[in-house]
């Protein structure tokens, strides 16, 4: 099907005699063929967001539907790719044109020549449908790939072998009563339709991240959604490649939307040098990159929350734990509202699309942790963590509250906090998790029974502490009595000491929940003694003097294999240097 | 060079071979023009506009319809008529012509010569709206400059590649701090080939004099090109202008295997211009009536520094802007802000206790510092250090503003002491003369000293091996 353009303005277009055409479909434009999806129609003339800079084309130049609508191709070869926001392989498109983009440039997302070495585990003559594993393929040292029966193919069994295969082979068939469908390694999906499942989960295992604040205080669960507000400069993304690099996820998927290219080069190089505190594999071998930098066209930035989604919602089919860190979703949502104000639509708040809140709570909702749609009953996550960039910081504007309604998590980034280098900036006192109910009982198996205590108690510290701070406002720290000092002596600890986690060290960067546990105890510990010795007359100042505090100070560098001693031992001089001040006070 | 850069080998669409004069223009309305009964223009088509009185004006195809163009007029549209005006559709997209001559040339926003030279005749022209970089060719930035200034090499380090802009108010010494850092701009142990390029957007001819005279005492003006548009002219070329700067620079840097560094000011006019067009076109606005796009197109210009994967050359950029209203949340450098890879923060409150160069580091920031710093690049402690200056210098202001309710006397002892060490490092480590280039150990030297003044245990951010090896002197009596 033909038509031409009648009018071009940005990356929008309008294209005339496109009859039967449907919402959606992709169509390809002018002489280059510049890649597009049709988001409007009116008779035969149809409105296309164009996903390439539109420079050069004019009325009359051809556009031809291709019939189908915006899908991404799902096979084994995702991992260790970097993609454009249309699921265009950079490094293939590099390798074509150079190192800048140039228009029209198509290359197949995953490569058709490599050959897989293909398992087979399901058996000729059974009866498979959606989600059925029919073997698997070792994509990369970490990762078992399961080749699945698309959604919607039903039938017998035939033909299955083991075997090397491309991906555009045929490694059997299922036959049914309407015919005989051959199975390949890969196969699409629409982009826009989230991928079915038999059953969603209650939220109730934790996400480990590794960062101190956030599994301690604000943690997420498995299939569970995050949002990271937060001006510039206060550690998104910093934030968001800690989550990357050290949560438990089997999976991360990773979508640059709309940011720095040079930060996603920070990922392509430090990824692979990174090893995954479990497998001891490189941490690239999980990852799947979706870069759409902020100078890529803004359609494409619009698609790539949508290609990121999708591709984690397959290996979460597989039965994997996948992590999607969406940054920056406000460049999502800017790039609806650059094509709704060319679209010439009624605006909502702020220039916003009316539609906004209902696109990002449908993103969010593709998050959960499910019973895939299969016979196993195989169960797997996709949680979502997005950043929020808000102008100015301000959380009152549409994205940000739109976001807030939604997602379960919310870690709130403090410009404060960020411009005295306390990271991760997320502020204490305005933060919360949802899952924490739904989590406890797993920290207390998994890990202690005291952990939810202790988290409890230093909240509520951290909450006196701001209390006390008002009063020292007007007063000064002096008039305080000394038993509200050692309030803020351990307050600082808490923030100082166990809050504040360098991502740049090569041991405090990851901090086991043992060590977590560990910490909090000792610091919550040194605070009870320091109240005891308080009551017994001795002074903040005499106990901020004591050599173990330097110790403590310093818990954060004591490297994972020596936990349990130095920790023992740090409890034991804690101890003993709080008694020899006590008793020298009553000497 | 095409086949090296890819960007010349970007197909360019057809056009016709001679271009006609239409006499059917028919509403001009602020900077645009609407052009009827035409071929199909193409989006983005230079034209050429003849004024009733023969004078030439460019300009470009915003929106292109069967048989109507609007037309974005560079320059003021005042003297043209609706039937006596002609419009020439030219059949190509903006270029400029790029040879190693651009060195040492002072060119207009458009990029025509402003210095009484002649046109740069070369058969490579490149379009100046450049294909997006790749960014899996992207290399990751991680050559420490020094720039000699304290705060900016210790607190936030510069690297190749950056995009790091001065965020100033009006009457502030961005000028002067941007041309100390250009002046200064070292790498350590190496002699590689250097350029600048200087764009300017509505700044006054006082102001670029300054810059050019800057230039050339330091004898940098022959490695400079600098495309100016002032305020006197036309501000529709402003819009046009930094694409010209750093169309120039990526043939330097990319061709000729030069370290570019970039200065473009003042990014604020840039805004401005843009926002007339949008305004021009019944545009639905976004924040304080600029276009919804400004973050977009903003990124189109500052996403053009970096360094390639096998290419000598690289691209650093300084831009300069002024926040109206010394307001930070304003868009202009909200989004900058969101988009460049950190901020140098010009403060007011320093610059009125006379404290040059007035950078307060605490809203300041540079992402790339990570890489650029520690071990083999800069020094070991780096990190650390850093992170404690800016721990004790936010506890000391804190404490400054709390001393002036209660009284220094109602401080703890250690409060005091960051009290202390927060005028130190203003007077100390901020302070420098406008012609004093300190080595990185120079000022790291500096730094060690008022951190010394502390004991061990409240400085937490530095290693102990660290305090041991650097520690200037024991600490401050009393503790």
């Amino acid at each position: 099907m033909a038509g031409v353009v009648g009018r071009v303005s940005g990356p929008v277009v309008i294209a005339e005699g496109l009859d039967e055409s449907r919402m959606y479909d992709v169509v390809r434009v002018g002489t280059l063929g510049l890649v597009g999806e049709i988001i409007r129609l009116v008779g035969g003339t149809a409105t296309v967001q164009v996903y390439e800079d539109t420079t050069g084309l004019r009325p009359g130049d051809p556009v031809e539907n291709t019939g189908a609508a915006l899908s991404v191709e799902l096979g084994p070869g995702l991992l260790t790719s970097i993609y454009d926001g249309v699921q265009r392989p950079l490094d293939a498109i590099q390798k074509n044109v150079g190192d800048f983009i140039t228009r029209g440039t198509v290359a197949p997302p995953l490569d058709e020549t490599k050959r897989w070495e293909f398992t087979a585990t399901a058996k000729t003559g059974a009866e498979v449908g959606p989600g059925t594993i029919l073997g698997t393929v070792q994509e990369t040292s970490l990762i078992l790939h399961k080749i699945l029966v698309p959604p919607g193919i039903r039938g017998t069994l035939r033909q299955l072998a083991s075997g090397t295969y491309t991906i555009r082979e045929p490694i059997g068939s299922a036959t049914s009563g309407t015919g005989s469908t051959p199975l390949f390694l890969a196969h699409r999906w629409v982009v826009r339709i989230p991928r079915p499942v038999a059953q969603k989960l209650p939220p109730d295992i934790p996400l480990v991240t590794g960062q101190r604040v956030i599994d301690s205080f604000f943690p997420v669960a498995k299939g569970g959604t995050a949002c990271i507000p937060g001006p510039f400069g206060s550690g998104k993304t910093v934030c968001q490649q800690q989550l990357a690099k050290w949560a438990d996820s089997d999976i991360v998927v990773y979508v640059g939307c709309g940011e720095r290219g040079n930060e996603m080069t920070e990922v392509l190089a430090t990824f692979p040098n990174l090893v995954d505190p479990k497998s001891k594999k490189p941490l690239m071998e999980r990852t799947v990159l979706i870069a759409n930098t902020s100078n890529m066209p803004v359609a494409a930035r619009e698609a790539s929350v949508y290609t990121g989604i999708t591709i984690a919602e397959y290996y979460r089919d597989m039965g994997y734990d996948v992590a999607l860190m969406a940054d920056s979703t406000s460049r999502w949502a800017e790039a609806m509202r650059e094509i709704s104000g060319r679209l010439e639509e009624m605006p909502g708040e702020e220039g916003y699309p009316a539609y906004l809140g209902r696109r990002v709570a449908e993103f969010y909702e593709r998050a959960g942790r499910v019973v895939a749609l299969s016979p196993d009953g195989r169960r797997g996550s996709v949680t979502v963590v997005g950043a929020v960039s808000p102008p100015g910081g301000d959380t009152s504007e549409p994205v940000s509250q739109n976001t807030l309604r939604v997602a379960r998590v919310f870690w709130a980034l403090d410009a404060a906090l960020a411009s005295r280098r306390h990271f991760p900036s997320i502020n204490w006192l305005q933060s919360y998790s949802l899952y924490v109910p739904d989590l406890a009982a797993w920290y207390r198996k998994e890990l202690s029974g005291e952990f939810i205590t202790l988290r409890q108690r230093a909240l509520e510290i951290l909450q006196k502490e701001a209390e006390l701070q008002e009063i020292v406002q007007l007063v000064g720290v002096d008039a305080l009595p000394e038993r509200e000092k050692a309030t803020l002596d351990v307050a600082r600890m808490l923030r100082e000491d166990y809050l504040q986690q360098s991502a740049y060290d090569a041991v405090d960067t990851y901090s086991s929940i043992q060590k977590q546990l560990r910490m909090l105890r000792a610091i919550l510990a040194f605070g009870d003694r320091e109240q005891e010795a308080i009551e017994k007359g001795a002074t903040v100042q005499q106990l901020q003097r004591l050599p173990v505090r330097t110790k403590l100070s310093r818990m954060k560098w004591v490297p994972e294999a020596e936990l349990g001693a130095q920790f023992d031992q740090i409890e034991l001089e804690v101890s003993g240097a709080v008694a020899a001040v006590i008793s020298a006070g009553a000497a | 060079m095409a086949a090296k850069n890819g960007k010349t080998a970007k197909a360019a669409p057809e056009f016709p071979e001679v271009p006609v004069d239409y006499r059917t223009v028919d509403r001009v309305s602020g900077p645009l023009l609407f052009v009827r009964e035409i071929d199909n223009a193409a989006y983005g088509e230079i034209v050429e506009i003849t004024l009733p009185s023969g004078e030439r004006r460019q300009g470009q195809v915003l929106d292109s319809r069967k048989g109507l163009a609007i037309v974005q007029v560079f320059g003021p549209t005042m003297g043209m008529s609706v039937e006596q005006t002609s419009v020439k559709f030219l059949g190509e997209v903006a270029t400029l012509a790029v040879s190693n001559e651009l060195l040492g040339r002072v060119f207009n926003g458009l990029g025509e010569p402003r210095d009484g030279g002649p046109r740069i005749v070369s058969s490579t022209r490149l379009e100046i709206v450049g294909n997006a970089m790749n960014p899996y060719s992207r290399e990751e930035p991680s050559e420490f400059i020094q720039t000699g200034i304290s705060t900016i090499d210790v607190n936030n380090t510069l690297v190749r590649g950056q995009k790091l802009p001065l965020f100033s108010g009006a009457g502030l010494p961005h000028n002067q701090v941007a041309a100390q850092i250009v002046r200064q701009a070292k790498l350590r142990n190496s002699s590689e080939g250097f350029a600048v390029v200087f764009g300017a957007m509505g700044i006054t001819s006082e102001e670029a004099n300054f810059f050019l005279k800057e230039f050339e005492t330091t004898g940098a003006l022959e490695r400079t090109v600098a495309f100016l548009n002032l305020s006197s002219d036309p501000s529709m070329e402003r819009v046009v202008t930094p694409r010209m700067a750093l169309t120039a620079a990526e043939y330097l840097a990319y061709e000729e295997d030069l370290h570019v560094l970039v200065v473009l000011t003042d990014m604020t006019s840039y805004c401005e211009a843009l926002r007339e067009v949008s305004a021009a076109r019944d545009e639905v606005p976004g924040r304080r009536g600029y276009p919804g796009y400004l973050y977009t197109d903003l990124a189109t210009i500052y996403e053009r520094a970096g360094k390639i994967h096998g290419r000598k050359g690289s691209i650093t950029q300084l831009p300069i802007l002024t926040m109206p209203a010394d307001d930070v949340t304003h868009p202009i450098p909200d989004l900058t802000g969101y988009i460049t890879e950190g901020q140098v923060y010009l403060s007011r409150d320093l610059q009125r206790k006379g404290i040059y160069p007035p950078i307060d580091v605490l809203p300041s920031l540079s992402r790339l510092m990570g890489q650029g710093i520690g071990k083999d690049r800069t020094r070991e402690d780096h990190r650390g250090v850093s992170d404690q200056l800016f721990a004790a210098y936010a506890t000391g202001k804190d404490q400054r503003a709390l001393s002036a309710i209660v009284g220094e006397e109602a401080l703890g002892p250690i409060d005091r002491l960051a009290l202390k060490a927060a005028d130190r490092y203003e007077r100390e480590f901020v302070t420098q003369r406008p012609d004093e280039d300190r080595t990185i150990d120079e000022s790291l030297r500096i730094a060690w000293d008022i951190l010394s003044d502390f004991p061990d245990a409240e400085l937490k951010r530095i290693r102990p091996e660290f305090l041991q090896q650097y520690r200037a002197h024991p600490p401050a009596a009393g503790l």
